[in-house]
């Protein structure tokens, strides 16, 4: 019982140190988003005042609402691009024996492996020639490259978990084997589905690099180089708050998404299919 | 319902190894077969070639007379039940039943009339709203079982359907597997490697080895006639006892007893050039405590030997004796040994099961007096082939089993 008990106390101290350390910076901002330009800099984390005009200052501006739009835009499509895309050649790297099989998934992995860094520059020169510069493609495409390997990976070690047997069950029943693989497969592999839709959304939405690179203008800048380039009021005051305030808006959405998918990315959806 | 005809069907891997050799059988409209032998004979393999799992290398598939090698699984109409059961665990058990039934496009009333009618043959319907995860091991069966059945389709194939159920259960779910197949009366294949399951059920059963059928028959006649000697070691529990003998003149020169040859055996030897070595099957049952053989002592020999275990059943008793002398060895009966996780076990040389009536007073570690039923051995040459007259009279040798030997003369490519 006193070892039970210790233990309790270990992990409940642990898990609030990691909570702290990660939540505290995310209260940090919500404090500062909330001061007035005065007391930005007093450090207290509690405001003395209750103001709300960073965030009203940040949707009067054009570049934060527009930049919002591209975002929401871009992450979207790229999400659903790559979830298509990778379940389909997740399924066949699971189902199927192919040549060339292992040279897919390593290619696929290298890719997944180079650091975004060293292709910006070249990408920068082929998009504008291509015309792909400050245009939504531009950066769906980048962020579809960096994340269908591990979209693919995520998604084939899920379908490897489901029973070859339910297919063909699905088979004998009568189906086609899109319909099986629609009807019986997918369903099977919605936490697997969602896992890596949130995956995805999070690079896309979270990047900086490509879309500070990449885009120039609000037809396509997104919210992290937009927030790069807010000014304050006068050239003499920094904008802290506005900042502050933008950052707080765009982490919404990733919460709202997580805490949506997290009831569906239960583990066990496949018990009683099989025995054991 | 329809017959299913299997005709020279052969299935061979890409690495060239053979799971189905010539296999040739015909199945009749509303027929019971099993198909049973040790793990790895290829039987589930050869199941699955009729569901349409696995290509076909050659030969002919034939439902309902029609060639189906190349048909798609969809395009059979046949259901199978899985060893996993594979349920749908995102279905409830209503949703499972009707999944075939859907896919059919058939109308939702009758979807639901007919999931309705299945639900109540198989006692489910209290369960229909329940996903498979919160069902027992024999619910869930019952469920596969009814998504087979739901949209009677022209055949069954069953694949070790019952193997992941308890001992118990196992027992009430052949009998119910066995009733709601007399009263559908639809073509069933039924795969096993459970001898009891294929005794019970079967109206013929099919009994394979390496790929290569051995013999089909009613489960009486491969009890009672096997054609080789892994048919006689793997049918019957406890299983058949081998002993080397030799035939010298008119007596059969047992281990523990020199055996007058009757006139059949006799006929039969003689009609197969049976001589010198051969292999000797008695069953367990066709012993007896020589104090309790009335009448019937006349057609049998009385011998003494030690025994070693006695094992009460209630019904009956399980005595193991000892004899003198070397034990068969045999390729096809030490496989049927290492199939049963046997081969590990120290050595069972030199030792018999009888099965004696309840009555016996027969007594572990002492001598015994035991009499063996002498018209009731089987004989077999040393390359395991059955020596037998069959029922007519006739002296017949079993038709040589394409094994090893066979293959080696007839190669094929």
């Amino acid at each position: 019982m006193a070892v039970d008990r210790k233990r309790w106390f270990g992990w409940a101290g642990a898990e609030l140190i990691i909570v702290v350390a990660a939540l505290f910076p995310v209260l940090w901002l919500l404090s500062l988003s909330l001061k007035t330009p005065a007391t930005v800099n007093d450090g207290r984390l509690i405001p003395k005042t209750f103001s709300f005009d960073n965030y009203s200052s940040i949707f009067h501006q054009d570049i934060f609402t527009k930049a919002l739009r591209n975002s929401i835009g871009i992450a979207a499509i790229s999400t659903v691009i790559a979830v298509v895309l990778a379940s389909m050649a997740a399924y066949a790297i699971a189902r199927l024996e192919f040549p060339g099989k292992r040279l897919i998934l390593s290619a696929s992995l290298a890719i997944a492996m180079f650091p975004p860094v060293s292709i910006v520059g070249p990408l920068y020169d082929m998009w504008r020639t291509l015309g792909l510069y400050d245009t939504w493609p531009g950066l769906i495409i980048p962020y579809m490259t960096f994340t269908l390997p591990l979209a693919i990976f995520t998604l084939s070690a899920f379908f490897r978990e489901i029973p070859w047997e339910l297919e063909q069950a699905a088979q004998m029943d009568g189906a086609t084997p899109a319909q099986a693989f629609r009807k019986v497969i997918l369903p099977l592999a919605a936490p697997g589905v969602f896992t890596t839709a949130i995956l995805v959304f999070i690079y896309a939405w979270n990047d900086f690099i490509f879309a500070l690179s990449l885009t120039s203008t609000t037809r396509a800048q997104t919210v992290p180089p937009a927030i790069q380039s807010f000014t304050g009021v006068s050239q003499f005051t920094a904008p802290t708050g506005a900042i502050a305030a933008a950052a707080i808006i765009v982490t919404i959405p990733i919460v709202v998404m997580v805490l949506f998918f997290q009831r569906r990315i239960v583990a066990g959806l496949t018990a009683g299919a099989v025995k054991g | 319902m329809a017959g299913i005809t299997l005709d020279d069907i052969t299935k061979r891997y890409d690495d060239g190894y053979e799971a189905v050799k010539n296999l040739n059988l015909e199945i009749g409209d509303g027929e019971f077969l099993i198909l049973v032998g040790p793990s790895g004979c290829g039987k589930s393999t050869a199941l699955r070639m009729v569901a349409g799992l696995e290509d076909i290398t050659g030969g002919r598939l034939l439902i309902d007379g029609q060639v189906v090698n190349d048909r798609a699984p969809k395009d059979r109409d046949i259901a199978m039940v899985f060893q996993s059961y594979a349920l749908y665990p995102h279905m409830t058990v209503a949703e499972n039943m009707a999944f075939p039934l859907r896919l059919a496009k058939v109308p939702d009333a009758e979807v639901k009339q007919r999931v309705e009618q299945t639900a109540q043959i198989l006692d489910l319907t209290q369960h229909l709203e329940r996903k498979p995860a919160n069902l027992s091991g024999g619910q869930r069966q019952r469920v596969a079982m009814g998504r087979a059945i739901v949209r009677s389709p022209k055949a069954f194939l069953m694949d070790e359907p019952l193997s992941n159920l308890d001992a118990k259960l196992r027992v009430q779910m052949r009998a119910e597997v066995s009733r709601i197949q007399s009263r559908l009366g639809t073509t069933t294949i039924y795969v096993t490697h459970d001898q009891t399951e294929a005794m019970t059920l079967g109206d013929r059963v099919a009994v394979m080895r390496a790929g290569v059928l051995q013999q089909v028959d009613t489960p009486k006649n491969l009890y009672e006639r096997p054609d080789n000697l892994f048919v006689a070691g793997f049918i019957g529990s406890p299983s058949m006892n081998f002993f080397a003998a030799r035939v010298d003149g008119d007596t059969l020169k047992l281990p523990f007893a020199d055996v007058p040859l009757d006139d059949t055996h006799r006929r039969a030897l003689s009609q197969s050039n049976g001589r010198g070595d051969l292999v000797v099957g008695i069953r367990p049952e066709h012993f007896e405590d020589a104090a309790l053989v009335g009448e019937q002592a006349s057609h049998g020999v009385v011998f003494e030997a030690p025994i070693d275990i006695t094992e009460s059943m209630g019904s009956e008793v399980y005595a193991y004796f000892n004899y003198e002398g070397a034990g068969v060895s045999h390729d096809e009966l030490a496989e049927l040994a290492a199939d049963a996780g046997a081969a590990d076990l120290p050595d069972t040389e030199g030792r018999a099961v009888a099965r004696l009536d309840a009555e016996t007073s027969v007594a572990q570690g002492e001598q015994a007096r035991l009499w063996m039923d002498s018209s009731r051995i089987h004989l077999f040459h040393e390359d395991g082939r059955a020596i037998r007259v069959d029922g007519r009279g006739a002296a017949a040798v079993a038709p040589e089993a394409p094994g090893e030997a066979g293959e080696a003369e007839v190669p094929r490519t």
